[in-house]
């Protein structure tokens, strides 16, 4: 049988799934033992069951200054920059999305524009985002949203404009004003698409989180990871980029469940 | 005695010429099937109709009204698929054109004037036999029932004329035999007039007061796309003992095969 051909069973593809990932964490076991071995206070790669305890100190352990745990301090501080900053990208993204999509003279006069502004390196502005409004909240908050927008207001206009003829047509014929098919046209037919460009759009906002928060801040999750560097805390550091990796997918799990509920009429439809 | 008139109509597209000299003259009620080869301009023209494009040359007036600019609430249409919306539940697509219809900003109903309008949007969907699906999407019904609600929908606008392209090209045989059934009841009902686009001859005639056949009537071998398409023939079905049935059978290969 040909190699395309061969499906896994369910069973069989559950651990060709897992394979990677065992595959990875042994590596790391037997890398770290070979460096210990050489050097019992080895820093670079410590013995996991070290890295286990050191994330479990992280996660319980309130910090003797604040009396905060800082893993979750860290965390609130990261989730509220991204959320806003994600936030006030897709409410821009939307507006500006349906806009352009929808009437050509917003088009004619914003596109070309938008599309420029789209291949300005984010974080080449940063220093700007730092002048402008200091090293506090708004320019990290500002560098996310200012990285994702116009991604995202490409994507949605883009998907107005797929949003097919034929109903915007129809809405037409019932009387419906150019308002009327924006908003309940328009909006809802694009609002799926609009958590689908979300989730494309986090990876890159926690980029910019984390580029952010490395250059000035005194809490967060990049934050903390670039302060303790210096110390070569992997112990601190691996568990840190664990718990990223977790909260990244979470979320996204979380959004892919909130479309699924909320735009039932989708499911039905074209996913 | 002429409801839609079209008078010596041309289009083109980028200097193509698609249609030419397309005059026509439309009585209220009148059942008119467009038939023709494909590419041959028969959307073009139900798009001209709608207003949603505007002729090269020539006009088109409903009932004396000046030549439109847009589509508007005198020409409800349907097409051969996306004609209701898919984020409204079949219900929601019912009322939504009364909604549509109102002004106002917001044009959402509430309270009372909602549940009336649920009120009538229920008994429409009894009448067209899609009571039992009225909290299901679109995509949760077969095409059939979709291209139903699609025309009860353009009809709960009031139109003054009904625009089709192809609504039934997307339709197994037999649904299209049932579609046919609930169409001519509807235009018993209403009396509307309606311009149906279809590349199913015998769909045309049996369906149509008046057949509309488009085909190019002259034709450059060197440069095909010279010349655009008019109407060759205008058969009135209701003629009685009019020669079209062995004409028809001639056309229907003639036309099958050019398509
Ligand atoms: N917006 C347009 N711009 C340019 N050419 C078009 C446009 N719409 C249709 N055409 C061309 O006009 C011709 C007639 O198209 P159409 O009216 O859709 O044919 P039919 O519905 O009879 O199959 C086709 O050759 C098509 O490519
Ligand atoms: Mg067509």
């Amino acid at each position: 049988m040909r190699m395309i051909n061969r499906r896994p069973e369910r069973s069989i593809a559950i651990v060709l799934a897992m394979i990677p990932f065992v595959a990875m964490l042994i590596a790391y076991a037997v890398g770290s033992d070979v460096r210990r071995a050489a050097n019992p206070a080895d820093k670079l790669l410590p013995a996991p069951s070290h890295v286990v305890e050191s994330a479990g100190r992280l996660a319980t352990e309130p910090d003797k200054r604040s009396g905060e745990v800082l893993l979750w301090r860290d965390t609130r501080a990261s989730l509220v920059r991204l959320g806003l900053g994600v936030g006030l990208a897709a409410a821009i993204g939307l507006g500006f999305g349906l806009l352009i999509g929808l009437l050509p003279i917003a088009r004619a006069a914003l596109a070309p524009f938008i599309a420029t502004l789209s291949l300005i390196p984010p974080l080449a502005v940063l220093p700007i985002l730092f002048i402008v409004f200091g090293l506090g909240e708004v320019s990290k908050v500002a560098l996310i949203a200012i990285g994702v927008t116009p991604f995202l207001i490409r994507d949605l206009s883009q998907r107005v404009l797929e949003i097919p003829q034929e109903m915007i047509l129809k809405a037409q014929t019932l009387g419906a004003s150019s308002w009327q098919i924006m908003t309940r046209v328009a909006l809802p037919q694009v609002l799926p698409r609009l958590i689908q460009a979300v989730r494309l759009s986090l990876g890159p906002a926690w980029l910019f989180l984390i580029a952010a928060e490395a250059i000035a801040a005194t809490e967060g999750l990049g934050y903390r990871i670039f302060l303790v560097r210096r110390y070569l805390a992997m112990d601190v550091i691996l568990p840190y980029v664990a718990w990223i990796t977790f909260l990244a997918f979470a979320i996204d799990w979380t959004l892919r469940a909130v479309s699924r509920k909320a735009f039932r009429w989708v499911e039905e439809d074209r996913l | 005695m002429s409801f839609v008139r079209v008078e010596d109509v041309y289009q083109s597209y980028d200097r193509r010429p698609i249609l030419e000299r397309i005059s026509l003259s439309v009585p209220e009620g009148q059942f008119v099937s467009i038939v023709g080869a494909s590419g041959c301009g028969k959307s073009t023209f139900l798009r001209l109709l709608l207003a949603q494009e505007q002729p090269t040359e020539g006009e088109i007036r409903i009932a004396d009204a000046s030549p439109a600019r847009e589509p508007d609430r005198d020409r409800g249409v349907v097409f051969q698929q996306y004609s209701v919306f898919s984020h409204m539940t079949v219900r929601d697509n019912l009322i939504a054109a009364e909604e549509f219809a109102g002004t106002g900003l917001g044009a959402r109903f509430w309270g009372s004037r909602r549940r009336a309008a649920a009120q009538r949007a229920d008994a429409v969907l009894e009448r067209v036999g899609l009571g039992h699906v009225a909290h299901a999407f679109p995509a949760a019904l077969s095409g059939g029932m979709r291209q139903r609600l699609a025309i009860a929908q353009a009809l709960a606008g009031k139109p003054r004329i009904l625009l089709l392209d192809e609504p039934f090209g997307a339709l197994d045989p037999g649904t299209r035999l049932s579609m046919h059934e609930f169409l001519g009841d509807i235009r018993d009902d209403t009396g509307m007039t309606i311009f149906m686009v279809t590349h199913d001859l015998e769909e045309g005639f049996k369906l149509g007061d008046r057949v509309l056949v488009f085909d190019k009537p002259r034709w450059d071998p060197d440069d095909p796309d010279a010349y655009g398409a008019t109407i060759t023939y205008d058969f009135d079905t209701r003629m009685p003992g009019a020669p079209f049935p062995h004409l028809l059978k001639k056309d229907v290969t003639d036309v099958r095969h050019s398509a």
